[in-house]
């Protein structure tokens, strides 16, 4: 007598030989025994052995030699073939959850296509930067599904409880996930009703521990995340990426803006900026990208978090130039081109 | 105490809607040796008395460490203590594992008092035997509370609790409202004052009480036996003259820092029974 284990169920086979009969005739009982119970629930059904024999195609003889041990596999096999012939009248609910659950725990281990393998719909480079009064954030609005922008007004700045904002850039359903986390973590903390709340250093480090957790799992979210925000003066920025590498800093930027923002910010980046000349530097950075990035679309919001509040700026555009010269020809030079 | 017939369950209610058991529970607090708490606005202190059961053992370890910004003295079932301290340091490092931050005071107190109340509902279960006095420090300014049996649980600006706490509170209560602006080195004047009074006479020495600070820029630490010493040394020797009333005595004290203590401290000595006991 041994044991299969189901995820829920306990599958006990016990043998029984009957009473000395010429011919031995065995039963096999399969019982459904909860994990945590101690006492075995009545069987499911008695099978007779013989049948579940032929499906091994063991003659009579092997019955006594095998006796009540089988192999660990091949019995699971037996179940499953005796199982799936009778799934239909004799077994009712159990054996249906008995088959199917056999199935998923113990063989397949492949078909877990649950996991994020690659982003569908994104969301490109986010900057932040501290300034004098506090943290100034800017993202533009395109949602890419591959090459193709397929969504120009994503809002990708999310205000978080009272001291915080969030900027995403990465697979925007799953920043959808991340906002529904915050929620619930930011409602959590109100209802205490006492005079804390969550701050962005609390935040962060949230969000390191879930994007940290979800990539130990081969399961990432697939987000590059900033976080900004003062509480009781301190200013906060922040960045989280999705397997989880965090850090804070003066000016942060995910994705493109990495390569193409921080540079600016390095070199024209000071302590005390103004809001003006916070969002003068932004947009220079937001001009560079949308040059240079194709997944950039000419819609962008500022975000502005200080000890008063928040405020989300309403879209809006940035004057380009496009009137150089190899614009205006381009087949200048490279006759036949186009 | 006397036997009740709703006694025997902590889930049977008394005709007149009380729960015996949580009662008595609260009763295991008072056996225990007294423990008191005092904070201004920026430190919290801790004081406990420490009784050892012979003069072979050691004392009984009361305060408790819970994190860096939060300490505990206990009163009552040590055992239960110990376990509900715990389970406190469990709480504060799992939070600040994943916020980075250090647990706010008041929420800790709350989670801990509903563990309380869960034994107070359960046929199977007993209250805990043991009264907490949770001192700490976060952005919100300095604590006290103190935890019950009952799973209520309450903030102080001073509080003692144990056997004969009684003598504290009324100092305590004497002098309480310059606790807010005081010093820490006035704070813990005062607790080894208020520790004095539940002795009843008895010899104050560092062997015998334990003392325990937390303020800003000082994390909880419990003083060491030296240090205690030399405090009680400083207040005994200094302050032989007995005050008349207790108004002269609050008037000096509000200039004199120590000096009002001192004498309220060496009028008790010398009226009280003879030192040697």
């Amino acid at each position: 007598m041994y044991t299969l284990l189901g995820e829920e169920l306990n599958l006990q086979i016990t043998s029984h030989f009957h009473s000395s009969q010429q011919k031995l005739r065995s039963t096999i009982v399969i019982t459904s025994r909860g994990c945590r119970s101690s006492k075995p629930s009545s069987p499911i059904f008695r099978v007779d052995c013989e049948s579940v024999f032929d499906l091994l195609k063991l003659s009579t003889v092997d019955y006594q030699s095998l006796g009540i041990s089988y192999h660990a596999m091949s019995c699971h096999v037996i179940m499953k073939k005796f199982l799936s012939r009778k799934q239909s009248e004799e077994n009712g609910v159990f054996a249906d959850m008995v088959s199917s659950q056999n199935e998923s725990s113990l063989l397949s281990s492949e078909g877990d296509s649950q996991r994020t393998q690659y982003p569908y719909v994104t969301g490109t480079s986010v900057i932040g930067i501290k300034y004098k009064d506090g943290i100034l954030m800017a993202a533009d609005m395109g949602g890419s599904y591959g090459s193709t922008i397929r969504y120009k007004s994503v809002e990708r700045l999310k205000q978080v409880g009272k001291h915080s904002l969030i900027g995403a850039s990465g697979e925007i359903s799953d920043f959808q996930e991340i906002l529904r986390y915050l929620d619930e973590l930011i409602l959590h903390d109100n209802m205490w009703d006492d005079g804390n709340s969550l701050g962005p250093k609390e935040v962060h480090n949230y969000l390191t521990r879930v994007m940290y957790n979800r990539r130990n799992k081969f399961d990432p979210l697939w987000n590059s995340l900033v976080l900004g925000g003062v509480k009781n003066g301190q200013k906060y920025l922040g960045s989280v990426s999705m397997i989880g590498v965090h850090f804070e800093d003066d000016h942060v930027a995910t994705g493109f803006g990495n390569h193409l923002a921080r540079p600016i910010l390095r070199e024209e980046w000071r302590e005390d900026l103004t809001f003006e000349e916070g969002v003068k530097l932004l947009e220079k950075c937001m001009r560079n990208l949308l040059y240079r990035d194709r997944s950039a679309v000419n819609k962008l919001q500022i975000a502005k978090i200080t000890e008063e509040g928040l405020t989300i700026s309403e879209p809006y555009s940035l004057k380009t130039y496009w009137n150089f010269a190899a614009f205006k020809n381009p087949t200048v030079g490279a006759e036949g081109s186009w | 105490m006397f036997r009740n017939q709703y006694d025997t369950d902590v889930t049977t209610w008394s005709p007149a809607g009380r729960l015996f058991q949580v009662e008595y529970a609260m009763e295991a607090v008072k056996q225990g040796s007294a423990a008191i708490g005092l904070r201004s606005k920026t430190h919290v202190v801790l004081a406990c008395v420490n009784k050892a059961n012979s003069e072979l053992s050691s004392h009984q370890r009361k305060i408790f460490k819970v994190d860096d910004h939060i300490g505990v003295a206990i009163a009552g079932l040590t055992a239960d203590g110990r376990v509900l301290s715990r389970y406190m340091r469990s709480e504060c490092i799992n939070y600040g594992y994943t916020y980075e931050s250090p647990l706010p005071v008041g929420r800790l107190v709350v989670q801990l008092a509903d563990k309380a109340q869960v034994c107070t509902q359960r046929s199977w279960k007993r209250p805990y035997g043991v009264g907490l006095l949770v001192a700490g420090l976060d952005e919100s300014g300095a604590h006290l509370y103190y935890n019950c049996p009952s799973g209520n649980y309450f903030e102080y600006q001073a509080f003692a609790i144990g056997s004969r706490s009684q003598a504290a509170k009324t100092y305590l209560e004497r002098k309480f409202e310059k606790f807010p602006e005081s010093s820490r080195d006035d704070l813990v004047k005062d607790a080894l004052f208020a520790i004095r009074e539940t002795l009843q006479g008895e010899k104050l020495t560092s062997t015998v009480c334990t003392v325990a600070v937390i303020g800003v820029g000082e994390v909880f630490n419990i003083l060491d036996q030296k240090t205690v010493q030399s405090l009680i040394n400083e207040f005994e020797i200094s302050g032989e003259e007995a005050p008349t009333n207790e108004s002269a005595a609050e008037q000096s004290g509000g200039d004199a820092g120590g000096a009002a203590p001192d004498q309220g401290g060496a009028a008790a000595e010398e009226e009280a029974a003879p030192m040697d006991i």
